[in-house]
C-alpha cells in the first residue's frame, strides 16, 4: 500500500458506523518525546530532520505497526495533507507543517502517528463507536513496542515530558466523537457542555480545539494527564459518553412526544434542500445531513442508505472534494460541487425514501 | 474604590502581583491598566501563570540569562510560547512549574504507565528513590492503603533486578 491509495480509501473505522447511533468514533494519542533530543519547535529544522529519519527508521520496524504507510510532509502534497486532517488522521497545526515533519500510517489498524509535531511524537488510534478500551489497548502497543528501541524522556514524578506542561504525565487524550441532534433540537446543549466542563472533560466541535460544533457533532475528551492512571481516565470518560448517550436518547424520545412538528418539520427540510440544492456550504451540508441521520435513526426515513450519509460526512469536506475533481476549487465552486455530490448521492435515496414513507400513510 | 493612576474613573480592573516574595495589589480603571500594558480581555496567559508576573526572585539573574544548562530556553522564551524546549526543562522550570501543575491536573505525581524499555536502568533507581519517597509521605499521613500499594510498587521494582537481567524478559 502506499500513500495515495490511503488517501482515495477511507477506512473502515471512519465510515463505519457500527453500534448504536449516537457514538461516533473513539480515539486514543499518546505525546511522547525522545529523551535524548530537543522538542521539535525549539530544536531548528534539522534537528526535526535527524529525529524524523531516525524514528521513521524504528517505527517501521515496530511489529504492531507492520505495513505501515510513512512519509515525510514534504513528500505529500498540501491539499493531500488537509485531507488526511479531514480524516482526523493529522491534526490542523501538523497538516501545515513541511519538512523534518511527517507521517506513519496503518489504517487496517486505524493507527496514525505524527512526529515532530508539537512533540516528537503523537501516535493515535482510531476506533469506530465507542471504542475507547480497544484504542488504548492498540496504541498502549505501539508505545511499548517503541519503548523498547529508543529512550523516552520520561521522569518518576512528572511522567512523560511533554513540551506543553498540559500534556505531562500520561501524555494522553483520550476522545470521544458524539453526534447529539436530540439536546441540540431541545436547546439542552449548554447545560451539558457546562457540566461536563465542570467534571475536568472538555467539549470542542468537530474539528478539535477552537472549532464550533458543526452538524451537531461534538467530542468529549480528558483534560488532565497527570495524577491519573490511563485506564481510569477512559474509564471516567466512558461513563461520562454513556450518560451523554442516555441524555440524548432521552431527548430524541421528548422530541418524538412533545415536538413531533418540529422534528418532522426539520428532517423534512434537509432531505428536500440535500436532494435539491445546488449551492451548499461546508457548515450547512453538515448541519442538514446531521438532521437526515436524525430522521433515519429514528425511523421518519428509512435507515437502508446510512451508510452513504456516513460517508457524505467526510466526501463534502474542501480537501475531499478537490481530490475528487482533481484540481483546486476556489471556495464558491466547492460549494457547487459540493450540492452536486449530495444531489448524486443522497437525491434518489430520498425520493425513495419520502415516496416509501407516503404509502405508509396511505 | 478610585483608579490608582488616575483617581478619576472607577477601578476596574485589579491586579495583584508577587515581587520578591511580596504580595502587592493594584487597582486601576480599564483604559490606566491598558495603557500599563494589560491586556484586559485576555490578563494571563498559561506562561505567565506558571511563571508568576513578577521578576524572577533576587539572585536568579544570572541563571535567568543562561535559561535551562541543556536547551538554553529562557523564562521568556517559555512565556512567548507556553511550551518548553526538552525534557531537561522540567528539572530547571520543576519549582516553578509545580503549584501551576498541581492546580492543573490531580495532584503532581505521574501514577500511569512507565516505560521499561531502553532507558529504564537508569531511570529504575531514580524512580525507586521517588516511590520511598512518596511511601514516607503517605506513611506520615497516615493513607495506609497508599502506603501498602506503594510498597507492593516498590518490591516489584527492586525484583525486577533480577529479571531484568535479560533484555527479552518482558
Amino acid at each position: 500500500m502506499n500513500i495515495q491509495e490511503i488517501l482515495d480509501h477511507p477506512h473502515a473505522w471512519t465510515v463505519e458506523d457500527s453500534q448504536g447511533t449516537v457514538v461516533v468514533s473513539s480515539r486514543v494519542r499518546l505525546a511522547r518525546n525522545l529523551a535524548d533530543a530537543v522538542f521539535p519547535d525549539w530544536g531548528g529544522e534539522e534537528e526535526r530532520v535527524r529525529v524524523w529519519q531516525r524514528l521513521r527508521q524504528v517505527l517501521e520496524t515496530l511489529p504492531a505497526i507492520q505495513g505501515a504507510v510513512s512519509a515525510g510532509n514534504e513528500e505529500v502534497a498540501e491539499r493531500d495533507r488537509q485531507l488526511l486532517f479531514e480524516r482526523h488522521l493529522l491534526s490542523r497545526e501538523h497538516a501545515k507543517r513541511g519538512r523534518g515533519s511527517g507521517i506513519v500510517l496503518q489504517p487496517r489498524e486505524g493507527l496514525a502517528i505524527m512526529v515532530n509535531e508539537e512533540d516528537h511524537l503523537r501516535m493515535q488510534a482510531l476506533r469506530p463507536g465507542l471504542g475507547l478500551v480497544e484504542a488504548w489497548r492498540a496504541v498502549d502497543v505501539v508505545d511499548s513496542q517503541l519503548d523498547a528501541k529508543v529512550p523516552l524522556a520520561f521522569s518518576p514524578r512528572w511522567g512523560y515530558l511533554t513540551a506543553c506542561p498540559t500534556n505531562v504525565g500520561t501524555g494522553m487524550r483520550a476522545s470521544v466523537m458524539l453526534h447529539l441532534p436530540g439536546l441540540a433540537l431541545m436547546e439542552e446543549i449548554g447545560p451539558l457542555v457546562k457540566g461536563v466542563a465542570k467534571i475536568g472533560l472538555a467539549v470542542r466541535g468537530l474539528w478539535g480545539e477552537g472549532t464550533e460544533a458543526q452538524g451537531n457533532l461534538f467530542q468529549i475528551s480528558n483534560q488532565v494527564t497527570l495524577g491519573d492512571r490511563e485506564e481510569d481516565i477512559i474509564h471516567n470518560l466512558e461513563q461520562v459518553v454513556r450518560e451523554i448517550v442516555s441524555h440524548e436518547e432521552n431527548a430524541r424520545a421528548r422530541l418524538w412526544r412533545d415536538r413531533r412538528v418540529v422534528l418532522f418539520d426539520q428532517v423534512g427540510r434537509a432531505a428536500g434542500i440535500l436532494a435539491y440544492a445546488h449551492i451548499l456550504s461546508s457548515r450547512e451540508a453538515l448541519d442538514l445531513l446531521s438532521a437526515l441521520r436524525l430522521g433515519m435513526d429514528m425511523g421518519i426515513l428509512s435507515g437502508a442508505e446510512r451508510g452513504r450519509v456516513q460517508e457524505l460526512l467526510l466526501a463534502i469536506q474542501p480537501a475531499h472534494l478537490q481530490r475528487r475533481a482533481g484540481r483546486t476549487l476556489q471556495p464558491p465552486e466547492r460549494d457547487q460541487a459540493r450540492a452536486e455530490l449530495v444531489r448524486e448521492t443522497l437525491g434518489p435515496v430520498i425520493r425513495v425514501a419520502l415516496r416509501a414513507r407516503r404509502k405508509k400513510h396511505e | 474604590m478610585k483608579c490608582e493612576r488616575c483617581h478619576s474613573n472607577e477601578a476596574n480592573v485589579h491586579l495583584t502581583q508577587v515581587v520578591d516574595g511580596e504580595v502587592h495589589k493594584l487597582h486601576l480603571c480599564e483604559s490606566c491598566a491598558r495603557e500599563s500594558g494589560v491586556d484586559v480581555q485576555n490578563p494571563m496567559t498559561i506562561a505567565d501563570l506558571f511563571l508568576g508576573l513578577g521578576q524572577a526572585p533576587a539572585g536568579q539573574a544570572d541563571r535567568e540569562r543562561e535559561g535551562c544548562p541543556r536547551c538554553h530556553l529562557q523564562r521568556a522564551d517559555f512565556k512567548k510560547t507556553g511550551r518548553l524546549g526538552c525534557p531537561d526543562c522540567y528539572t530547571y522550570f520543576g519549582d516553578e512549574l509545580a503549584p501551576l501543575l498541581r492546580a492543573m491536573h490531580h495532584g503532581d505525581r505521574h501514577v500511569g504507565k512507565r516505560p521499561v524499555g531502553a532507558a529504564a536502568e537508569e531511570r529504575r533507581v531514580e524512580t525507586l528513590a521517588e516511590l520511598r519517597r512518596q511511601l514516607e509521605e503517605a506513611v506520615a499521613a497516615e493513607n495506609y492503603e497508599l502506603a501498602a500499594k506503594l510498597r507492593d510498587d516498590i518490591r516489584a521494582l527492586s525484583g525486577e533486578n533480577e529479571i531484568s537481567s535479560s533484555p527479552s524478559a518482558s
